[in-house]
């Protein structure tokens, strides 16, 4: 291989890790740099130091160990078949690059994947030993998060758990068959087992902790995964059913959904086209339905017109419209569970309402108070000067709803 | 009319006292002005004459406490006024702040989160630079950044960055005030110019680079960037200066990212254009020193293909396999065997001469994995567009290119082993190695078994046609 500078390597590594889209740094346990050696904090919350053209938030240096593969998975850039460009960092040359990087506040932390060279384990003990060197010699106590091989050994898994904030391991398609087409060498039980393996360790540790709190942290902001969407024949009820068994069975933090991005060099397999962004948006907003505002898994089915989600309109409209039997909601009076199904009111303007009108009656200038807007609302609610009786019989809703969701600019849709 | 002049903009110690002694003096919110030591108001005088501080104290929720902590350090001139309303209405109406409908209520939260967002976007975009500092002993670092908030917000802001960074040495400027930590204490200085900040560091070459290559061109989302970043901050952000551009060529790079043809199916006659393609492939470093890519020969539609290590001097100056010593040595035996050398497809695993120049000669050098498995596309491309119904590799070299693992010749050669596709692959010895045999019958013995193996291969493929 030629021998390229850290920034070469970097061009390439970042370049082979730009298809993934999750890029989170919150939801760790707070930590400071005061009294310590080294530098870096947490404190909740994650920051974006930047954003990319492509709207993403940039947080942490996400960056491949090596772009190297002996996996041959269709839809991967990295897979051994492709003819990218190949590079590969030292376990020192990430360390510095994170350390500069955050010395300078251009990062929360790091992000580390990488391809599978020589075996699952030798790979995962590199990840382990950038987390380690980090952690130990230079007492970073920033943000780790490291996407971990499913094959590799367990205990190895156990190791990174005790130095990265968050551990992820990617379920790569929303079903088993689709799996199998599309990355024939990648194994869809060893990946859930990988990930029950995870799930067992942090409640173990969770309760070590409870009793001594001298116990090691264990992956304190928890585990996620990753789908891609639209390389497969999955529709978005498949896609929604996946990824609420998944948060069941392995008390997931996140499922990331990633539309499947053109990759140059494309598997013949594969899809040219791409799947609309605003796919990947809407399936974002019916997990957020599932996880905040309790809608079951055949709730959010039920919004999808023969399995897709509508595109013109988010899920919770479309579930609103195809239940018009239950509205307008009565501001004053509607239960909590209730007003979260409202198009338009989000959970922070719910539990406002519910503090505000324990003091006095609302009207719909109130509401507009505390939402982004009433437009799209007055359909639905009922407030102390406001009942929508001709609006809310109107059969063409929709097409004026369409006009209250803020359009976005799509490019490639 | 009371005045109260506070002594800064972000004076929240001396809101609380002078608005306490008016709520206990029950002077009316609407007939107070509020000016900060040093601004424009501040000129117009009055008579600032406060109740005596004897009245009674009384409490307030600790969210308005917090809230107003942070409202003081809005940009906005009536802040003072309008906590002092609600610190007024509270004593009545003690659950007021949970009524963030209402409408003092709802201004106030609003100009709470317009801090709360200032304060959000220094910690995201401050740009710390490294400074010279020739007082220091060799290796301290010394860093320090140039920001420009909205509302009065370095004080209140100044406790998260040295919680992050309590080992470094570092100030931030700006235009109002500038703050430094020196790994112990801090301390605030009046504002500064940009040009008072360092105006570069080496490491940022570096963070374009990272900002550049994690942009998925595929997905250009200009407004959900800007909405999380507007363009008052970019001027700031060294990263920044590459936006445009990186807009601008985004539609281009993806149509170039889909128009690129696939290659997992190579159609009958690409073999001519991955010719083409290889003919300037730089996927590792041997291409350098090389004369040129030596890529396979030998019909579109053969059966068979035999697979070498690499070329040499003579093969890499004439750019065409299996030319010199070896090449005539394969000849001789192909010969034997009855097997003709045009009717099949001859390539190498490795396509670029590997050597070490010794004088005036270049000694051929064993390619190592990195460089097998870097040129294993072209091997698998070239089976692709040719489909041959038996593959040999000659030597160890090519059998790890084909089978991805280190093989044992004596152990696998003279019976098929499956590929993935369904075809067969066959392996066995090198030509090389029968040069390299210096007794002579042993040699002989060697090149018998070679045409043996040949001779074998020959029957298969006549089987499997």
């Amino acid at each position: 291989m030629a021998h390229l500078d850290t920034r070469a390597k970097l061009a390439i590594l970042a370049d082979a890790a730009k298809y993934d889209a999750s890029c989170a740094s919150s939801g760790t346990a707070k930590r400071n740099s005061v009294g310590g050696k080294g530098l870096g904090s947490t404190e909740g919350s994650g920051i974006c130091h930047s954003y990319a053209p492509d709207g993403r938030c940039i947080s942490l240096l996400k960056i491949l160990l090596t772009n190297s593969c002996i996996f041959d998975c269709h839809y991967c850039i990295n897979r051994r078949s492709s003819n990218v460009r190949r590079a590969k960092f030292t376990v020192d040359e990430v360390v510095r690059l994170t350390l500069s990087f955050y010395k300078r506040n251009y990062i929360e932390g790091l992000f580390l994947s990488s391809g599978i060279i020589g075996s699952s384990n030798y790979t995962m003990e590199a990840m382990v030993r950038v987390a380690r060197t980090l952690r130990l010699d230079h007492d970073f106590r920033g943000y780790i998060h490291l996407k971990s091989i499913p094959d590799a050994d367990p205990a190895l898994l156990d190791q990174a758990a005790l130095y990265a904030d968050r551990l992820s391991i990617n379920v790569e398609l929303p079903t088993v068959e689709g799996l199998g087409k599309l990355a024939p060498e990648k194994d869809a039980v060893r990946i859930r087992t990988a990930m029950s393996g995870l799930k067992a360790g942090i409640a173990e540790n969770k309760e070590a902790r409870a009793k001594y709190r001298s116990a090691p942290k264990f992956a304190p902001a928890g585990q996620s995964t990753q789908m891609i969407v639209g390389a497969d024949a999955a529709d978005d009820s498949a896609v929604v059913a996946s990824a609420s068994s998944l948060y069941g069975k392995f008390g997931l933090r996140r499922v990331y959904y990633s539309a499947f991005s053109p990759i140059p060099d494309a598997s013949a397999v594969l899809p040219l086209v791409q799947p609309p962004l605003m796919r990947e948006h809407r399936l974002y907003q019916a997990d957020w339905l599932m996880r905040f505002y309790g809608f079951g898994v055949a709730e959010v089915q039920g919004a999808t017109d023969d399995g897709m989600l509508p595109l013109d309109i988010d899920p919770k409209t479309a579930w609103a419209l195809k239940h018009r039997e239950q509205f307008p909601m009565d501001v004053n009076l509607a239960p909590r569970e209730h007003l979260l199904r409202v198009p338009g009111l989000g959970v922070k303007a719910v539990n406002a309402v519910l503090r505000a009108r324990r003091q006095r009656r609302l009207s719909l200038a109130d509401i507009g108070r505390l939402t982004r807007g009433i437009e799209k609302l007055r359909p639905f609610l009922i407030a102390s000067d406001w009942r929508p009786v001709a609006l809310a019989e109107r059969d063409d809703l929709r097409p004026r709803l369409v006009k209250a969701e803020r359009s976005q600019l799509e490019l490639f849709g | 009319m009371p005045t109260v002049t506070l002594a800064a903009p972000d004076d929240f110690d001396g809101w609380r006292d002078a608005a306490r002694a008016l709520v206990a003096g029950s002077v009316p919110p609407s007939q107070v002005t509020w000016t900060v030591a040093g601004e424009a108001g501040d000129l117009l005088g009055g008579d600032s004459a406060l109740p005596p501080a004897t009245a009674p104290s009384f409490s307030v929720p600790k969210a308005f406490i917090d809230m107003a902590r942070r409202v003081v350090c809005n940009a906005e001139p009536e802040r003072f006024a309008l906590l002092h309303a609600a610190l007024a209405q509270l004593r009545t109406r003690p659950k007021l702040l949970e009524d963030t409908a209402d409408r003092l209520v709802n201004r106030l939260y609003l100009l709470d989160k317009g801090v709360r967002r200032d304060v959000h976007k220094m910690r995201a975009f401050v740009r710390f630079r490294e400074v010279e500092d020739p007082g220091l002993p060799y290796g301290d670092e010394r860093f320090a950044a140039w920001f420009e908030p909205e509302h009065h917000i370095v004080r209140l802001n100044a406790g998260f960055f040295v919680r992050r960074f309590a080992q470094m040495r570092w100030s931030i400027l700006t235009p109002e005030q500038c703050v430094h930590w020196d790994t112990q204490e801090l301390s605030f200085t009046p504002g500064a110019v940009k040009a008072d900040a360092p105006d570069g560091d080496p490491i940022e070459a570096t963070w374009k680079t990272y900002y550049a290559h994690i942009f998925n061109p595929a997905r250009l989302k200009v407004n959900a960037m800007t909405k999380e970043m507007p363009k008052k901050y970019w001027k700031n952000l060294p990263e920044a200066s590459l936006i445009p551009d990186l807009i601008a060529g985004a539609a281009e790079r993806t149509r170039g990212m889909i128009a690129t043809p696939s290659r997992d199916a190579a159609p009958a006659g690409a073999i001519a254009e991955l010719r083409a393609e290889a003919a300037v492939c730089t996927r590792c470093a041997l291409y350098g020193p090389a004369t040129q890519t030596v890529f396979g020969e030998g019909p579109a539609d053969a059966r068979l293909m035999f697979v070498g290590e690499q070329p040499g001097d003579q093969e890499d100056l004439a750019g065409r396999p299996f030319i010199g010593p070896a090449g005539q040595v394969f000849d001789r035996a192909l010969a034997a065997a009855g097997i003709e050398r045009s009717s099949t497809y001859v390539t190498n695993a490795v396509k670029h001469f590997k050597f070490e120049p010794r004088g005036k000669r270049r000694i051929h050098a064993k390619p190592g994995t990195a460089e097998i498995d870097a040129c294993r596309w072209w091997v698998d491309n070239e089976r692709l567009a040719i489909k041959p119904a038996v593959t040999v590799a000659l030597g160890a070299t090519a059998a790890r290119s084909l089978t991805g693992k280190t093989v044992t010749i004596s152990k696998e050669r003279g019976r098929p082993l499956p590929l993935p596709d369904g075809s067969e692959l066959w392996i066995t010895v090198h030509p090389s190695f029968l040069l390299r045999i210096e007794d002579r019958t042993q040699a002989e013995a060697e090149f018998e078994r070679f045409v043996a193996d040949l001779q074998a291969i020959r029957e298969r493929v006549a089987a499997l046609a």
